[in-house]
């Protein structure tokens, strides 16, 4: 039996987003904005959006794709797929379903991408307005636990107690996103950058790990990919981008009831890194860049850890600025800006950069980047992660 | 009896599948699920035995008291009923006597008290008695 893989199968031909907006500002509504981002990487990749016959998304996002390809003159719609799970836990889910549907033949040009005008919806940093908490919920809310940073706040302090790490770790990793944003002008923190000073004195979101620029922003605007044979990207614009490993889901039990996960202190990717790295046949010392998505600044430590980027024994020592830099960091991480800088896009923004840093375009370009990694939303299991890689790396 | 957090936050629905866990609350016990087939004890409530696969749950009266396994001091106020209420403590407590499942409910204390992972904490219930229908929340607190 051939080896099932889609490693070196498919690749990403185009990248395309929206102006990137505070929440709230986008002059678009949120549909516009998805197919101003989709329309733009098309344009990228030299594809006319009519022969896109796939969207695969995340985060239960509202762009449905049967409207899309209504919208766009799509003449025959053959993939359409919805990962599960809110916020972007399912980034790389989504390119990888993309991928998954090229090399399978059942598309031939699907289009992954996230849009969000939080503005135009409900934002995420409040508790729903509900008279009476169902399900889980019945036994959360009552006690004033009702946001995404409450929710993983035990995590973090589970971990980072238990393994002596300290929250300079974790302004390191703040510090390296706003770092990057300061060079790219498409960034909503471009001109804003962040100083130690400002970090220490920003107000608690959530004693003891999660200060103010511990947690994401909320934003407006949309992020697309374009994703084709690996065959046919070669005749196109760019240099191709292929995808070399990809994962998604949770191990045992990651989302059982009421905080009750076995491995509680966690970002649920234990196993889903283990079957990425086995798929790319490369583990985290082949890695020229890290695309690591911050929800919040605890949530990518444990990413990285259970990733293999970082040994929690020398987390405090590692995890510094100069080493999260590029061009010369031993190890780039969140080159744009990442979630907290460049935009909260849940991540697809940095699907973008990745190919950026690939094609050796990017804003804070890393000298001859052949493979980059992106590990999706920390703890929103079902996560997922990829890795994507020049020609060279095949 | 005063409350660990301000009145307006949302009641919990009281739903069936966890009714003697609610029950439970109102006569001052801890009561969670217990497999009939294989005996582990669960919690959230749900429709099957994560072990053996079994429907036939039980619930059974726990000890009220168990160590803290996490805990966060929320200061942004993510609900109207917290504007201007200030940091208040929720942890996450594991019960050793009953499976090591893990509870959330805040922990009655200043707000700038330490707290500290594995501190031994007993049970408080809080009942909201002017709710319709009523109802009684665990809350916490260290065992002195």
């Amino acid at each position: 039996m051939s080896e099932r893989t889609l490693r070196g199968k498919v690749a990403i031909a185009g990248i395309g987003e929206t102006a990137y907006y505070k929440h709230g500002q986008s002059p678009d509504a949120e549909f516009k904005l998805a197919l101003q981002a989709i329309i733009a990487a098309c344009r990228d990749a030299g594809i006319d959006p009519k022969e896109v016959d796939g969207f695969a998304s995340y985060g239960n996002d509202r762009s449905e794709a049967v409207r899309l390809a209504a919208a766009l003159g799509i003449k025959e719609l053959r993939f359409s797929n919805m990962h599960w799970g809110g916020g972007g836990g399912g980034v790389a889910a989504s390119v990888a379903n993309a991928a998954a549907a090229v090399h399978s033949g059942m598309a031939n040009c699907v289009i992954a991408f996230r849009s969000l005008a939080q503005g135009q919806f409900a934002r995420y940093g409040r508790g729903a307005a509900v008279a009476a908490a169902v399900g889980d919920d019945a036994f959360l809310f009552p006690y004033g636990l009702m946001s995404p940073a409450q929710r993983f706040a035990m995590k973090i302090t589970r971990f980072m107690t238990e393994h002596g790490i300290r929250h300079e770790a974790l302004r390191s990793i703040a510090m390296a996103s706003y770092h990057h944003a300061q060079n790219n002008p498409r960034a909503v923190m471009y001109g804003r950058p962040l100083t130690q000073e400002k970090y220490d004195a920003s107000r608690w979101i959530v004693e003891p790990f999660h200060r103010l620029f511990d947690c994401c922003q909320e934003n407006d605007g949309a992020g697309a990919v374009i994703v084709v044979p690996a065959d046919r990207a070669k005749d196109l614009p760019h240099k191709p981008t292929y995808l070399l490993g990809t994962a998604q889901g949770g191990h045992h039990r990651s989302a059982a009831p009421v905080h009750n996960a076995p491995d509680y202190g966690s970002a649920h990717f234990p196993t889903v890194a283990r079957n990425m790295w086995a798929m790319a046949k490369l583990g985290p010392h082949d890695v020229d860049v890290v695309q690591a998505y911050e929800n919040f600044t605890g949530g990518v430590l444990l990413s990285l850890v259970e990733h293999g980027f970082v040994d929690p024994t020398t987390a405090n020592e590692f995890l510094v600025l100069e080493n999260l830099l590029a061009p010369t960091g031993r190890m780039p991480m969140n080159t744009s800006g990442g979630n907290l800088a460049e935009c909260y896009m849940h991540g697809l923004e940095m699907v973008n950069e990745a190919v950026r840093q690939l094609r050796g375009t990017a804003n804070n370009q890393v000298p001859d980047a052949e493979v980059v990694a992106v590990l999706g939303g920390p703890m929103v299991t079902p996560v997922s992660s990829l890795v994507l890689g020049t020609e060279a790396t095949l | 009896m005063s409350t660990a957090l301000p009145p307006g936050l949302p009641a919990p629905a009281q739903e069936p599948v966890a009714k003697p866990y609610w029950d439970g609350t109102r006569a001052g016990k801890l009561v969670i699920q217990r497999c009939k087939g294989c005996g582990a004890h669960q919690w959230g409530p749900e429709w099957v035995c994560h072990r053996c696969h079994s429907f036939d749950l039980g619930w059974e009266e726990v000890a009220p008291r168990g160590r803290i396994w996490s805990w966060q001091r929320p200061h942004h106020p993510v609900h109207p009923a917290l504007n201007g209420h200030g940091p208040y403590t929720i942890v996450l407590v594991e019960l050793p006597e009953a499976g090591n499942v893990r509870m959330v409910g805040n922990l009655i204390c200043e707000p700038t008290a330490p707290v500290e992972i594995g501190a031994e904490v007993e049970a408080v219930f809080e009942p909201h008695d002017d709710a319709e229908p009523p109802y009684t929340l665990v809350q916490w607190r260290v065992k002195g």
